[in-house]
């Protein structure tokens, strides 16, 4: 029998994995995506506790996560795609004018 | 025959979710996540929110990552660029201390801290009047504010995107 738990443990193996992505990795693209994996991971968890306690609300936030990602994805990838014809990079060392 | 599936699932996208943190190419990576994302929908039927999973399929696997891969189409990097990596020391710490994160969530879920109260859309009910329409309904009532300022939201999006991509910044 599948409980609640195993949902939340899956949804936090998931979001530890965006987070330990986001620490380790130097592309910036691939930091996104990771940024991405942890919203799913969350997105998860709220329909596993609206599955688990009989609500629709879960089910609700889930669509305007949704939404708040894809705007996130486009404005995101616009800036990424500007950094990269200024700086013709996207590693996020060589990003760092604004750092002082 | 719906824990064999669970566990399934659970294991392709903890697998995928691995490989897409070390791969070292972005075009895979993405491809990896997803994969992810279609294992988290197949989830998603498993808890009875077919319309979400249907949506997350549509909206994730489908506009989201073409977005990334024509962004990675459109900067043509260097694979190698990674090699270069100004703080290598950085990585086992990272890895300790997402171990750490993991091991806290573990005793947040374990302590049962997460509790909520039961409402009265069981699956039965939710079976009669359809999850679409269910939702639909409560899209247009009960979160009405949400669903208007969440236009506003990707009004928003769409100019910030587009005045990024002009070209004279």
């Amino acid at each position: 029998m599948i409980t609640l738990t195993h949902y939340l443990v899956l949804s936090a193996i998931l979001f530890t994995l965006g987070v330990v992505g986001v620490l380790i990795r130097r592309n910036a693209i691939i930091i996104f995506m990771c940024i991405e994996l942890m919203l799913n991971a969350v997105n998860l968890s709220f329909v596993a506790f609206a599955h688990y306690l009989n609500s629709m609300q879960g089910q609700m936030f889930v669509f305007f996560i949704m939404t708040v990602a894809a705007a996130e994805a486009a404005v995101g990838l616009a800036i990424i795609v500007a950094v990269f014809r200024n700086k013709e990079t996207v590693n996020i060392d060589d990003i760092n004018i604004m750092k002082w | 025959m719906e824990a064999y599936l669970f566990y399934i699932v659970a294991a392709i996208t903890v697998v995928t979710g691995v490989y897409l943190i070390f791969e070292k190419n972005p075009v895979f990576g993405a491809l990896y996540l997803i994969q992810t994302m279609v294992s988290i929908a197949v989830l998603y039927i498993l808890l009875e929110a077919q319309f979400v999973a249907a949506v997350q399929i549509i909206v994730y696997a489908g506009a989201i990552m073409v977005l990334f891969l024509f962004v990675i189409m459109l900067l043509n990097l260097d694979i190698k660029e990674e090699a270069k990596n100004a703080l290598p020391f950085q990585r086992i710490p990272a890895i300790l201390m997402g171990i750490a994160l993991f091991a806290v969530i573990c005793i947040v879920i374990k302590a049962k801290l997460l509790q909520g109260k039961h409402d009265q859309y069981t699956t039965a009910y939710v079976n009669t009047v359809g999850n679409t329409k269910l939702i639909g309904n409560l899209l247009f009532t009960e979160y009405l504010l949400p669903f208007e300022i969440t236009s506003i939201l990707l009004f928003a999006a769409a100019i910030g995107a587009i005045m990024l991509a002009k070209r004279k910044l």
